[in-house]
């Protein structure tokens, strides 16, 4: 099939562990490793609602639950997994965008900032209306 | 200031030699060197004093010809442009472009690159032939500008040895390859998306990339392959849902 | 060679990678620590009447099936593409399973929200 492939004996080299060969493969690891939590926090979210569909008790059970060590364990190493997905995804966002004509570190510094105000208008939203 | 003084440092050197090794060895060496000497000189003092086996392409010596990259201390880099003082007293470890099956020594086998490289069409593709009557074409700074760096590459294949997704998978097109169709792409006298549409659009195209973006971080001459491949899959995309034919703006040769 | 049909699934993943940059943390913040150990906001904003009156309103629902869909979508595509990294073979199969379960996971979450 290659039109260059030349006919010498050659070793290949097994990929077996190469992300742990290069720090920079280390942290993609885990900026990949960040969808697994993600993915468990959704479940979470949807197991609260079928519980609030299911009966009062369900819910309560579901809401006592949240409070265990073991949540509280979970959902920390989510914020911090999920908060580098974040930074992250706003620092690899202008290689999916054209050629910019200004520096390509103010979306990463918009995307941040953006990140941090909806955060804080979600929490005061929230406080305002529970209030 | 310069330090004319020599130092002696260790190189150790991947060897595979296919007639008498089943398996790669690792073999040191005590290298004189000046502040001056790059590890390509390393090498070739080797060669030259002490051991004549060892063998490595390089050709340059100025990091223009894309010859000798090498693997030192783990990280793909051209071994004329890495300096031994940069390394000493550490040891420095040179291996093969990783990646790539291993011909002999620090000699790698190209040719999947190659095949690759031809697929992309790296050559303008115009709706209607120019004829060379009709003179230059002129292009605006800005025209040029949207090609220009993707048009710097040197062959020299250090994206794809720091590319996992062409490790795991040979008929990825990869780094390079996939930058130079861009390079074509984004040219205003080229109006081939259509020719290169199959290629972009496969899942050996785009696709395989996860942008684990370290391809842009060892480029030698500021490529980013990582953004070409990327700014590909909104093209790939918008095509799929036939949207990128209203927004070709220079139409399609096709 | 063959066209891809990732495209699709590369949105999905990406509307889910912007929303879950965006304010993946605050939610996590907010329904995993903050509520539970009462510091920030008290720990009956989550209580049954409040949570009950927010699946009720449109833009509550609407919300929260975002979330969840594009939550497991992006998670889905990544999760995905690591088998590929680890050194598993990805296939078909292994394509429907991962875009199955966040399809099921969002249907679920429709039919939920429907009751309301
Ligand atoms: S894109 Fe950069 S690293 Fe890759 S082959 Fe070209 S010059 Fe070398
Ligand atoms: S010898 Fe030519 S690039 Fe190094």
């Amino acid at each position: 099939m290659s039109r260059f492939q030349s006919t010498a004996k050659t070793y290949i080299r097994p990929m077996s562990g190469w992300w742990l060969k290069n720090p920079y493969f280390i942290r993609y690891m885990i900026r990949e490793g960040s969808a697994v939590f993600l993915t468990l926090y959704a479940l979470v979210l949807l197991a609260g609602l079928a519980c609030l569909a299911w009966s009062p008790e369900a819910y309560a059970a579901w809401r006592g639950l949240l409070d265990t060590p073991l949540s509280l364990g979970f959902h920390v190493i989510a914020l911090l997994l999920v908060a580098y997905h974040s930074l992250t995804w706003f620092q690899v966002m202008p290689k999916t965008a054209p050629k910019l004509p200004f520096d390509p570190r103010l979306i990463v510094r918009g995307g941040l900032a953006a990140s941090a105000g909806l955060s804080l208008l979600i929490l005061v939203l929230l406080w305002w209306v529970t209030r | 200031m310069p330090d004319a003084t020599t130092r002696t440092i260790e190189i150790e050197c991947f060897r595979y030699d296919p007639e008498t090794d089943a398996k790669p060895r690792f073999q040191r060496y005590q290298v004189p060197f000046t502040d001056d000497m790059s590890v390509l000189q390393g090498l070739q003092y080797i060669k030259d004093h002490l051991d004549g086996s060892l063998t490595f392409r390089w050709s340059c010596r100025m990091a223009i010809c894309g010859s000798c990259g090498k693997m030192i201390n783990g990280v793909p880099q051209l071994s004329c442009h890495s300096f031994l003082r940069d390394y000493y007293p550490r040891r420095v470890r040179v291996e093969p472009l990783n990646h790539f099956p291993v011909i002999r020594d620090l000699v790698i086998d190209q040719s999947g690159f190659l095949d690759h490289l031809e697929t992309v069409k790296p050559y303008l593709i115009p709706k209607e032939e120019q004829p060379l009557a009709a003179g230059p074409q002129r292009q605006t700074p800005l025209q040029m500008d949207r090609y220009y760096q993707y048009s710097q590459c040197i062959n020299c294949l250090l994206c794809y040895s720091a590319c996992p997704q062409f490790g795991l998978n040979p008929d990825f097109t990869g780094p390079a390859a996939l930058a130079l169709l861009h390079r074509y792409n984004a040219d205003s006298r080229d109006q081939g998306w259509s020719a290169r549409r199959e290629v972009t659009n496969a899942e050996e195209g785009v696709w395989s990339c996860t942008l684990v973006g370290y391809c842009s971080e060892v480029c030698p001459k500021g490529v980013d392959p990582a953004h070409a491949i990327n700014q590909n899959k909104v093209n790939s995309t918008l095509d799929y849902f036939g949207i990128l034919k209203f927004l070709l703006p220079r139409g399609d040769a096709k | 060679m063959k066209g891809s049909n990732e495209p699709v699934f590369w949105s999905l993943f990406g509307a889910g990678g912007v929303l879950s940059a965006l304010i993946g943390p605050v939610l996590i913040l907010i329904t995993g620590i903050a509520v539970p150990l009462g510091f920030l906001l008290p720990e009956d904003t989550l209580s049954h009447a409040n949570v009950l009156a927010f699946v009720q309103h449109p833009l509550g629902k609407l919300a929260l099936l975002t979330v969840i869909a594009l939550f497991l979508f992006h998670g889905c595509h990544r999760m995905l593409h690591s088998l590929h990294d680890l050194g598993f073979r990805t296939g078909t199969r292994a394509a429907f399973g991962f875009y199955g379960f966040a399809t099921l996971g969002t249907v679920m979450t429709a039919l939920l929200l429907l009751i309301w």
